[in-house]
């Protein structure tokens, strides 16, 4: 479960969050929209113990951070912009580099790669992958250490729908995990969500229960 | 909060200042071998001992400001250390004007104080730039804090390293403090003292500009509702309500920096957050 | 903390392997050095207090090539990132990059110290070998400590490739005074002598100090 009391973060002089308030019961799905620079990004970043709070309490897991980021950290994955993987090495390289980091058996390796279907390119230097397979490993990397908190940043930004599918077994609702999401797809975004937020120059401009969502509200936001 | 008491240091000082002066140049006696130039001295040697006393404290303040996150420290490190290589230069250029009019060289080498300057000036000398070429604000006083805490453990090491490579040099004048006959030891000490009580009042006098440049961004910025494009610098920005740490870690610091917030700060979080909420529903 | 460690700097040397950006450069460096001192000294060989000095210049400024490249993966292909998500002791980075870098300064002097005998050094290197080893190993390991402490400083900033060389020599100087003292004796043409043990043990004291220092402060490069 997820918890924040008017969590606010500044970069200089702005506020990139601002009292930003929710509870997210444990296995439910919360999906996050806005427009770029809302401040979506920084709050998975708090989420994921990489960045620590200005102002407010965080607790995920029933742990508070950032002062005990550390018993949370092996139980997070995050999926983010940038696939966090090696270019010069293999996606299999990179998976057990992670795999050590996490205390990870490498069996697991062979198993997410297989997972994502990736296992038959695990040996080729990731930088010779194409944009949708390294998605497809950094799904395999968040999700290598078996989290029961996924944070996710435009997860199927460059999946195709095959891949899409895929993947949704790891990281979609049916992975049983609570999930925060940040998406820009009001109509799929929606569908898969128990609780909305809307952001808006990183103040909290929308939270509602899935069901309640009024057509065109989450458009707005991006007016 | 921080113009208080600043016109009774700069008082002091510039009482102390001519106290000193006078005694440098009427009662002071004139060196044996040096002449009129020695009195260059009085000036030389409180600079650096001033200077190298405001790094290593600048040092210590940036773990004040690792430890507690507050971003005031983190301008009070900036200043100190600022302010110390401002009497650096001072340091560099009186003890070269010294070594030229006593030895004929504008530079010598085998005065191991005057090599450890230039090595602790040299570095100190990044970390202006150091600090500029970080953007994020946070980031800058956090890898700042680092740096001054790591120069500051420097300076007494490498002093301890140069003087044991000019090891058995006979040392010069320059630095030999140790047995100054009775006048001028208490001319030495006043001017000592003058230097000290300057410095305090610059950085003072600094800290209190700083901190009234930033509370009116900030009051400018509660004006006009939204933050203005700040430009880089290398300096610390105080910003109205963030003189705290997040309340969870250490309540007893937030209870302190509230306490001690200036009136206008405080008045600024209810103002921001109406037109916040009418903007979303509109 | 071992398995950390052993994990990073598995990591550290397959990315060097496939890059090899960091030791051919700093050693191609040296031996280039080493052709221009001849030229700028006019000189067909050094012995003594020069030898150390334009060894160890030459060593000082080859290994700021590799303190430059340092975290340079890290940073931009998100190395930082996956680390800091882990749930490890976060001191591991540190550790890890120095050895790295030890690693790397240890396999560049492989080549660097005897092109210096070859090519301009007069008294030969053999006699003295072990002790100057000795004064390499103490040595490396400073420029390892202060080389990772200002690489992760440098490497968030814009200017970094300038950064890093500018914070690091100043720090740099005691070790460079401790090693040139300590190896001036070994490289002597008149009966090659030993080291003063005073300035080994000074080299041993700042590498001790500076890795406390490191180890208490490096924790705050990587949070945000």
């Amino acid at each position: 479960m997820i918890q924040l009391s008017r969590v606010g973060r500044r970069y200089g002089e702005r506020e990139a969050l601002r009292d930003v308030s929710l509870s997210l019961p444990t296995g439910q799905t919360l999906v996050v929209f806005g427009p770029n620079g809302a401040g979506k990004t920084t709050l998975l970043r708090i989420l994921a113990t990489l960045l620590r709070p200005h102002t407010g309490e965080v607790r995920v897991l029933e742990k508070q951070l950032p002062a005990q980021g550390w018993a949370v950290r092996g139980r997070i994955g995050l999926l983010g912009h940038e696939p966090l993987l090696y270019r010069e090495l293999s996606a299999a390289e990179n998976l057990r580099f992670h795999a050590r980091l996490h205390g990870v058996a490498e069996s697991r390796v062979a198993e997410v790669l297989d997972a994502v279907g990736m296992k038959d390119r695990a040996s080729e230097a990731v930088k010779t992958l194409s944009r949708g397979m390294v998605q497809r490993v950094a799904v395999a990397r968040a999700v290598l250490h078996e989290p029961e908190v996924l944070l996710l940043d435009e997860p199927y930004a460059n999946l195709d729908p095959a891949a899409r599918e895929q993947v949704a077994g790891l990281i979609g609702a049916q992975s049983g995990c609570t999930r925060v999401v940040c998406s820009h797809d009001p109509g799929g975004g929606v569908a898969e969500a128990d609780m909305v937020l809307g952001l808006r120059e990183g103040r909290m401009a929308l939270l509602k229960a899935a069901s309640d969502v009024q057509e065109g509200e989450i458009a707005e936001l991006y007016r | 909060m921080y113009g208080r008491g600043l016109r009774a240091l700069s008082l002091a000082t510039a009482a102390t200042w001519t106290v000193a002066l006078g005694l440098v140049f009427f009662y002071a006696p004139l060196e044996a071998d040096q002449g009129f130039v020695q009195k260059i001295f009085y000036v030389h040697v409180p600079l650096a001992i001033v200077s190298l006393c405001g790094f290593v404290l600048g040092g210590v303040l940036a773990i004040q400001h690792l430890r507690t996150r507050d971003a005031r420290w983190d301008l009070r490190s900036y200043v100190v250390i600022h302010m110390s290589l401002i009497l650096g230069v001072g340091t560099l250029i009186t003890g070269s004007i010294w070594a030229k009019a006593s030895w004929g060289h504008w530079w010598v080498w085998d005065e191991p104080t005057l090599v450890s300057f230039l090595i602790v000036f040299l570095l100190y000398a990044t970390y202006q730039p150091l600090r500029f070429s970080i953007e994020d604000p946070e980031r800058q006083s956090r890898y700042a804090s680092v740096f001054a805490i790591a120069a500051g453990a420097f300076v007494p090491l490498n002093f301890a390293a140069v003087r044991m490579s000019t090891g058995y040099v006979h040392p010069r004048v320059l630095g030999d403090t140790s047995n100054l006959p009775g006048p001028m030891a208490l001319t030495f000490l006043v001017s000592l003292l003058a230097m000290a009580l300057l410095y305090a009042t610059l950085c003072k006098y600094e800290m209190t500009a700083k901190h009234a440049r930033g509370q009116v961004r900030a009051l400018r910025r509660k004006l006009s509702g939204e933050a203005q494009a700040q430009g880089r610098s290398a300096a610390p920005t105080l910003h109205s309500g963030s003189s705290g740490p997040s309340p969870a870690p250490s309540p007893r610091t937030a209870g302190a920096t509230a306490a001690r917030s200036a009136g206008a700060s405080s008045a600024a979080p209810a103002t921001s957050s109406t037109p916040a909420v009418g903007r979303p529903g509109a | 903390m071992r398995r950390t460690v052993g994990a990073l700097l598995r990591k550290e040397f397959l990315v060097e392997l496939r890059t090899l950006e960091s030791v051919p450069g700093m050693a191609l460096f040296a031996v280039s050095t080493f052709v221009v001192f001849h030229f700028a000294l006019d000189a067909t060989s050094v012995n003594g207090k020069e030898a150390a000095g334009v060894l160890w210049v030459t060593l000082l400024f080859a290994a700021m090539l590799g303190v430059n490249r340092l975290f340079v993966a890290d940073a931009e292909q998100g190395g930082f990132d996956a680390f800091l998500l882990a749930p490890v002791d976060r001191s591991a980075l540190l550790i890890a990059k120095a050895l790295a870098l030890l690693a790397y300064l240890a396999v560049f002097e492989l080549v660097a110290v005897p092109a210096f005998g070859l090519l301009l050094l007069e008294p030969s290197l053999g006699q003295s070998m072990p002790d100057l080893l000795g004064v390499l190993a103490l040595a490396d390991l400073g420029i390892a400590v202060i080389g990772t402490l200002v690489a992760a400083l440098a490497v968030q900033t814009r200017a970094r490739d300038l950064l890093g060389p500018l914070l690091a020599l100043p720090l740099l100087v005691p070790i460079v005074i401790g090693a040139a003292k300590a190896s001036a004796p070994l490289l002597a043409i008149t009966a090659p002598g030993a080291s003063p043990a005073r300035w080994l043990l000074g080299l041993g004291l700042y590498d001790l100090v500076f890795g406390l220092i490191a180890y208490a402060v490096f924790d705050f490069l990587l949070e945000d």
